[in-house]
C-alpha cells in the first residue's frame, strides 16, 4: 500500500492542475494498483467469454464416457488433452470453465442492466417529485430491502420457475433498491442547487431536467455501484445455480458445475475446486475494480 | 429518545404489512399445486379435493390472505402442509440452530475482523495491512458454498480434525432447553456435549463468518484511520500515553460507532448465507427449512419462514438505528 | 471303539456349539441410519412418505405383517383370520397379552379405533367403553387413495380379542391392504391424549419405542424389551437426517452412521472397494414407464404403439442413466411379485422392424392428419424412485425415435404442475413418462391402478380395454390365490400384446452399510425394519 498511496496523492495534485475531472479520475485509477489488478482479471474473463470457441480445447457439452473423471494434467493419470481434468460425463473441465465465463459475464450484464434501469428510474422519480410518490416508492424499496437478497431471489425464482433467465431477472430485481437509493439521494442534492432551479425557471421539462441536468451529476456513485453490482450478481447467480434454481444442467455455469461436482467430492477434487475458484476470481475482479473506482471517483472517500 | 423509538417503531408497521402482502401473493402465485406435490403419482380427484379443502386452498386468494392476517394477529402462522405441525412450533424447533450458527459467525467475524482492522489501521501501509486488506477483498468475494466444501475436503476428509456435518454426534445425549446446544450443555454442565457441539459448530460458523469478517475488517480499518487523525488522539499521544492506551481507549471507542452499525447489518446477510451454509453442513436450521419448503410448495411454511426472517431483519435494523441514535444524539432530529 | 465314538460325539458338539456362537446375534449396541430427509410425522394413518413410514415400521404393528423378505403375509397382531364364504366378511383373532408402549392393552377396541378413525362414516362397534374419536384430524390420504371407504362397510369388536370387518364388495387385496403402514394399530389412550400431537408422540406395539425427535436432525428409538416377537437385538436405533448424498456417504465411511440410504450411484463403486463397507441390495417394487395419450386418435392403433416400443433401447437407458442400478422391465409388475408372468418375451430393440411397422400403419399420414409434424414426450423434472432422471431418459428416447424418423419434442413442467396436467390428458401430450411404487405387494396395486381406465377416471394411462377390465375385476373377486395368479398372468399378456404402455425399468435399490451391521435386509416395500438387525 505504501507504494500505491504515496504516488496517488502526487498524481492527484498533478492532475488537478491541467486535466478535466474525468481524465483526472482515470489517471488516478491507473495509479491504483488494486483497480489495475481488477481490470486485468476482468479483461482475462472478457477475453475468455468473447473468444470461448477459439480458446476452449473441447466442446463444453461433448461427453466422452471413456475419459470420465480424469484428473488434471499435473496429477497422476492426467493428460494434456484435459488440462484441468474431466467431470463424471467425461466433459473437459477447462472448456466448461471457459464457456462458463461467458454465462457469468452475461448474468452480470443482464442483471445489472435490469437493476440499473429500474433503480435509476425509481430513484429519479422519487427524488424529483418527492411527497407521496417518493414515500410510496421508497417504502417499496424498504420492503425489498427487508429480505436477505438471496432469500428474495429464491422466492422470485420459485415464482418464475428455475432457469438461468429467471435467475438473472430475480437478481436484477433484488438489487433495484441499492440504485434507487443512490439516485434519489443525488437527485435531492442536485435539485436544490441553483443551476437546476435556473434551468427550471427557463422552462426545462421534467424529463430534460432529470436526464440532462441532474443524472450526469450522480454518475460517479452509480458507476461504482454498477461495478460492485456485477460482483454480487455473479456471486448470487452462482449460488442460485448451486441450489438448482438457476442455470440447468448441462449448461456450463460455474455454480451448477459446483453442484454437480459436489457429488464427486470424494473422487474428483478438481470438479469442486476449479469452478469455485473461477467464481471467486471473477467476483474478486469486479470488487477490486469497484474499490479502485470508489477511491478514484469519489473525492470525499479519498484519503 | 422515547419519542424517537416510538416513531421508529410505528414506521415498522407499513413495512411489515407490505412484506406480508408481497410474501403472501408472490408465494401463492408460485406455479405448482401443493396438493398434487404431496400426493404424487397416487393422487385421485377425491383425495386432491379433500386435501385442498383441508389446506384452505379452495378459497379465493384474497380470502386466504384475510384468514392469514387474522391468524397472524393471533400469533398463529398456520400449519406446515407436510408435517401438519404448527409453523410456530416448526420454527421454534429450528430457529435456535440458526441463531447459534449466526451468533457464532458474528462473534468470529467481529473478533477477527476488528483485530485485523485495528492492527491494519495502526500499522497503515505495513505488510500486515497490505495482506489483511487483500484477504478482506477476497473474503468479500467468497462464494461461501464453495468455501464450505473446500473446508470439508481439507479438515474433515484429509485431516480428520472436524466432524463433517450435523450439530451433535449420535452418541452424545443432551438435555435440550434452549435448543442452543452450547448453552444447553453449559446449563446441564455436560462438558463432553459442549466440546462435541463446539467441534461441530466451528466449520459452518467459520464459513458463514467469511463475508461479514471481511466487511468488518475494512470498516474498522477506515473508521479507525479517520479517528486516529483527529486532534484529540494527537493530544493524547503528545501527553505521552502509551500507544496501546491511545489506540484502544481513545481510538477504538470512537471508531466503534460505524462498526456497530455494520455488525448489525451483517445479521441480514447472515440469514441469507445461512441458507447456503445449512444446506452444505446439514445444519438443521431455519434456512434449510425454508429452502425445502420452497421446493415442496409448502406455502404456509415459506410464508411463516420468510415473514420471520424479514421481521427479524427489520427489527435488528431498528435496534441498530436506536443504538446509533443513542450513541450519537445528533441523529435523532432527522 | 465306544470311547472313540464318544470323542467324536464331543467333537461334533463342540463344533456345533462353535457354529452356534458364530451365528448367534449379539444383543446391544446402537445402529445409526443415515437418510436424506426427515419424517413428516409418525402417525401412520396420516403419513404418505417413505421417511415417515420407515420409523412407523419399527414402532407399530399391523394385524397382518409382511414376511421378512417378501410381500407374503404372515400373522401380526392377529394370530389368525377367517374369511367368510362370500368374501364379504373378515374375522381377525387377536394376539393376547400384547401391550402398547404406554402399558395399555392391545385389544379389539384398539383395532376398531385405529382403523375406524380413518373412515368417513364411522360405522363401528366397540366391545367396551368407546374412546372418543379425535374431532379434528388431517385427511387420511393413504386410506383415501386406496379407496378404503368404498371397500369397508363396518368394523365391529365382537369380544375383547375378535374383530370383524364387513366389506361392501369382494376385494381380494383387502388382506394385503391390512398389512400396509396406514393400517397400523395405535394406542387409543395415547392417540386421544395427544390429539394432533400424536404425530410426534407415537405409541404402538412394535419392536422399538419412540424416545425423542429433533426435527431435521434425528429420531431416537429404544428397544421394546417386552416385544411379543422377542426383543430386538439393538438397544437403540437412531435415524439421522443428512440431506446431501455425498456427505451422507462420507459419514458412513467415517463410521458415524451404520447404513447410508440412497447414495450417489458413483459412490457405490467406492463402497465396493472399501474394506469396512458392504452393500445390501433389493429390486425395488416399482416400474418406470412411457405411456401414450389414449384419448388421442393418433395412438389408437396398437401397431403404432408396438413400433414405438420396438424403437426404444431400454437396455441403453438402464446402463447409462440408471447406472446399472435397475433392470429392464418386460412386465408392469416387478419380478419379485407373485403372479409375475416370466413366459412373456419382451419386444426386442429393433429400429428396422419399428420403421416397417410405422410405414405399414401409415404413421406419417396419421400424424399429418392430426396436424402435427412431431410428437411430444412429457418427462418428469425430478428424480423419482423408479427413474433417477426423467429428462435424461427423455433425451435418450428422443434420440431413439429420431432414428426411426419420428421427431420428438421434450416437454416438462414443475412437478406439481406436471402431475396435474398429465391427469387431464391434454391433446398436446402424445407420450408421457411416469411410474409407480407399489404399496402392498399385491399385483392389483399395479395392474388396476395403472391400467384399468374403465374402472376409475384417476388411472393415469386412461387405457380402456374391456377384456383387461374384466380380467382385473375377476381377479379382485377371486377366492383362491391360484385363480388370481392365472388372471394376472393373462392381464400381463394383454399388456404385452396391446402395448398400452412401454415398461422401461424397475430400479434396483443398493445401500452401503458398515461390515458390523448384521442381518439388515431391504424389504420390497422399501420399509426399514430393524427388529432382527444386530451389530457385531
Amino acid at each position: 500500500m505504501t507504494t500505491t498511496a504515496a504516488p496517488l496523492k502526487n498524481s492527484a495534485a498533478e492532475a488537478e492542475k491541467s486535466y478535466g475531472p474525468l481524465t483526472e479520475a482515470l489517471l488516478r485509477l491507473r495509479k491504483n494498483k488494486i483497480a489495475v489488478a481488477g481490470i486485468i482479471i476482468i479483461s482475462l474473463f472478457l477475453v475468455m467469454a468473447l473468444f470461448s470457441q477459439w480458446i476452449a480445447p473441447h466442446d463444453p457439452l461433448a461427453q466422452s464416457l471413456y475419459d470420465k473423471l480424469k484428473p488434471p494434467v499435473w496429477d497422476e493419470g492426467g493428460s494434456w488433452s484435459y488440462p484441468l481434468g474431466t467431470d463424471d460425463f467425461g466433459r473437459d473441465l477447462l472448456s466448461r470453465i471457459i464457456y462458463g465465463s461467458r454465462i457469468s459475464m452475461l448474468v452480470g450484464i443482464v442483471a445489472v442492466s435490469i437493476s440499473l434501469f429500474f433503480g435509476t428510474l425509481a430513484g429519479a422519480v422519487a427524488g424529483f417529485y418527492g411527497g407521496k410518490i417518493d414515500n410510496i416508492i421508497m417504502r417499496l424499496m424498504d420492503i425489498l430491502l427487508a429480505f436477505p437478497s438471496i432469500l428474495l431471489a429464491i422466492v422470485i425464482v420459485a415464482f418464475l420457475g428455475p432457469s438461468l433467465r429467471n435467475a438473472m431477472i430475480a437478481i436484477g430485481v433484488v438489487s433495484i433498491p441499492r440504485y434507487a437509493r443512490i439516485v434519489r439521494g443525488s437527485v435531492l442534492e442536485e435539485y436544490a442547487k441553483d443551476y437546476v432551479q435556473a434551468a427550471r425557471a427557463l422552462g426545462a421539462g421534467d424529463v430534460r431536467l432529470i436526464f440532462i441536468h441532474i443524472l450526469p451529476n450522480c454518475l460517479a456513485p452509480l458507476i461504482v455501484q454498477t461495478t460492485l453490482g456485477f460482483a454480487s450478481a455473479i456471486l448470487e447467480a452462482a449460488a442460485l445455480s448451486f441450489l438448482g434454481l438457476g442455470a440447468q444442467p448441462p449448461t456450463p455455469e460455474w455454480g451448477a458445475m459446483l453442484a454437480n461436482g459436489r457429488a464427486l467430492i470424494l473422487r474428483a477434487w478438481w470438479a469442486v475446486t476449479f469452478p469455485g475458484l473461477m467464481i471467486l476470481l471473477a467476483v474478486l475482479g469486479f470488487n477490486l475494480l469497484g474499490d479502485g473506482l470508489r477511491d478514484a471517483l469519489d473525492p470525499r472517500l479519498r484519503e | 429518545m422515547s419519542k424517537f423509538i416510538l416513531h421508529r417503531f410505528l414506521s415498522l408497521i407499513p413495512t411489515l404489512l407490505g412484506i406480508s402482502i408481497l410474501v403472501f401473493f408472490m408465494i401463492h402465485m408460485i406455479p405448482g399445486d401443493p396438493a398434487e406435490m404431496m400426493l404424487g403419482e397416487r393422487a385421485s380427484e377425491q383425495s386432491l379435493k379433500e386435501l385442498r379443502e383441508d389446506l384452505g386452498l379452495d378459497k379465493p386468494l384474497y380470502v386466504q390472505y384475510g384468514l392469514f392476517m387474522a391468524r397472524l394477529f393471533r400469533g398463529d402462522l398456520g400449519r406446515a402442509y407436510k408435517t401438519n405441525e404448527k409453523i410456530t412450533t416448526e420454527i421454534a424447533e429450528r430457529f435456535p440452530a440458526t441463531i447459534e450458527l449466526s451468533i457464532a459467525a458474528i462473534i468470529i467475524a467481529t473478533i477477527f475482523g476488528m483485530a485485523a482492522g485495528i492492527i491494519s489501521a495502526t500499522k497503515q501501509y505495513s505488510i500486515f495491512d497490505y495482506t489483511s486488506m487483500v484477504f478482506s477483498l477476497i473474503g468479500v468475494s467468497m462464494p461461501i458454498f464453495w468455501l464450505g466444501l473446500v473446508l470439508m475436503i481439507i479438515f474433515s476428509l484429509n485431516l480428520g480434525w472436524l466432524p463433517l456435518s450435523g450439530r451433535l454426534s449420535y452418541h452424545i445425549n443432551l438435555e435440550t432447553v434452549t435448543r442452543i446446544y452450547l448453552l444447553d450443555s453449559i446449563l446441564s454442565q455436560n462438558w463432553p456435549a459442549f466440546k462435541d457441539a463446539l467441534w461441530h459448530l466451528i466449520m459452518p460458523a467459520f464459513t458463514l463468518s467469511t463475508i461479514p469478517m471481511a466487511i468488518i475488517a475494512r470498516i474498522t480499518r477506515s473508521s479507525m484511520l479517520e479517528v486516529l487523525r483527529q486532534d484529540y488522539i494527537r493530544t493524547a499521544k503528545a501527553k505521552g500515553l502509551g500507544p496501546v492506551v491511545v489506540y484502544l481507549k481513545h481510538g477504538l471507542k470512537n471508531a466503534l460507532i460505524p462498526v456497530i452499525t455494520v455488525i448489525g447489518l451483517q445479521f441480514g446477510i447472515l440469514m441469507g448465507g445461512a441458507i447456503l451454509t445449512e444446506t452444505i453442513f446439514a445444519w438443521p436450521g431455519i434456512g434449510k427449512w425454508i429452502l425445502d419448503a420452497v421446493y415442496a410448495r409448502d406455502f404456509n411454511a415459506v410464508q411463516g419462514g420468510t415473514m420471520l426472517v424479514a421481521t427479524t431483519f427489520v427489527l435488528i435494523n431498528m435496534l441498530v438505528d436506536i443504538l446509533y441514535a443513542w450513541v450519537n444524539p445528533r441523529i435523532k432530529v432527522s | 471303539m465306544k470311547r472313540r465314538a464318544l470323542w467324536w460325539a464331543i467333537g461334533l458338539l463342540l463344533i456345533l456349539a462353535g457354529m452356534a456362537t458364530a451365528a448367534d446375534p449379539k444383543v446391544g449396541g446402537t445402529l445409526v441410519f443415515g437418510r436424506g430427509g426427515d419424517s413428516a410425522g409418525l402417525d401412520p394413518a396420516f403419513e404418505t412418505d417413505g421417511n415417515s413410514f420407515m420409523i412407523c415400521d419399527n414402532i407399530f404393528d399391523q394385524l397382518v405383517l409382511y414376511a421378512d423378505e417378501s410381500t407374503e403375509l404372515v400373522p401380526g397382531l392377529a394370530t389368525s383370520w377367517d374369511v367368510a364364504e362370500d368374501g364379504l366378511s373378515y374375522t381377525f383373532h387377536l394376539r393376547k397379552d400384547v401391550k402398547f408402549h404406554d402399558g395399555t392393552e392391545m385389544n379389539a377396541d384398539a383395532v376398531v379405533f385405529s382403523i375406524g378413525r380413518m373412515m368417513k362414516e364411522k360405522n363401528v362397534k366397540f366391545a367396551g367403553e368407546p374412546p372418543a374419536f379425535p374431532e379434528k384430524q388431517p385427511p387420511a390420504e393413504y386410506w383415501l387413495s386406496m379407496e378404503m371407504d368404498d371397500t369397508i362397510e363396518s368394523i365391529e369388536a365382537v369380544d375383547s380379542h375378535t374383530v370383524v370387518f364387513k366389506l361392501k364388495r369382494r376385494e381380494a387385496p383387502f388382506l394385503a391392504n391390512m398389512a400396509m403402514d396406514f393400517a397400523a394399530i395405535v394406542s387409543p389412550t395415547a392417540a386421544v391424549k395427544y390429539g394432533e400431537d400424536f404425530r410426534s408422540n407415537p405409541v404402538g406395539t412394535g419392536p422399538f419405542k419412540f424416545v425423542k425427535w429433533v426435527k431435521d436432525d434425528r429420531i431416537i428409538l429404544e428397544a421394546n424389551t417386552e416385544y411379543w416377537d422377542g426383543r430386538p437385538y439393538l438397544d437403540q436405533a437412531i435415524f439421522r437426517v443428512i440431506p446431501d448424498n455425498s456427505v451422507r456417504f462420507l459419514e458412513l465411511k467415517t463410521g458415524n452412521i451404520s447404513i447410508c440410504q440412497f447414495p450417489n450411484p458413483e459412490d457405490i463403486e467406492l463402497a465396493k472397494k472399501d474394506p469396512n463397507l458392504k452393500l445390501v441390495s433389493q429390486p425395488g417394487m416399482n416400474i418406470g414407464y412411457v405411456s401414450f395419450n389414449h384419448t388421442k386418435p393418433l395412438w389408437q392403433d396398437k401397431q403404432i404403439r408396438k413400433a414405438i416400443a420396438l424403437a426404444i433401447n431400454k437396455k441403453a437407458i438402464v446402463d447409462n442413466i440408471y447406472y446399472g442400478l435397475g433392470q429392464v422391465a418386460k412386465n408392469t409388475i416387478p419380478p419379485t411379485m407373485w403372479g409375475y408372468n416370466d413366459d412373456i418375451v419382451d419386444h426386442p430393440y429393433d429400429p428396422e422392424a419399428a420403421m416397417a411397422l410405422l410405414k405399414e400403419a401409415d404413421f406419417a399420414g396419421k400424424l399429418e392428419a392430426a396436424g402435427q409434424d412431431k410428437i411430444t414426450l412429457w418427462s418428469m423434472p425430478v428424480p423419482r424412485p423408479y427413474n433417477p432422471n426423467g429428462m435424461k431418459v427423455g433425451e435418450a428416447i428422443q434420440a431413439d425415435l429420431k432414428k426411426v424418423g419420428i421427431d420428438v419434442e421434450l416437454v416438462t413442467f414443475e412437478w406439481g404442475t406436471y402431475l396435474k396436467k398429465q391427469r387431464t390428458q391434454p391433446p398436446e401430450m402424445d407420450l408421457f413418462q411416469l411410474g409407480w411404487t407399489g404399496d402392498n405387494g399385491d399385483p392389483d396395486n399395479f395392474l388396476a391402478v395403472l391400467l384399468d381406465g374403465m374402472a376409475d377416471p384417476n388411472v393415469r394411462t386412461q387405457w380402456k380395454n374391456e377384456d383387461y377390465h374384466n380380467t382385473i375385476l375377476k381377479a379382485k373377486q377371486a377366492n383362491s390365490k391360484d385363480e388370481r395368479i392365472q388372471l394376472y398372468r393373462h392381464a400381463q399378456q394383454l399388456i404385452h400384446d396391446e402395448v398400452p404402455l412401454i415398461n422401461v425399468a424397475h430400479s434396483l435399490v443398493v445401500w452401503p452399510e458398515l461390515k458390523q451391521v448384521q442381518n439388515f435386509k431391504l424389504h420390497p416395500t422399501a420399509s426399514v425394519r430393524l427388529h432382527k438387525v444386530w451389530m457385531e
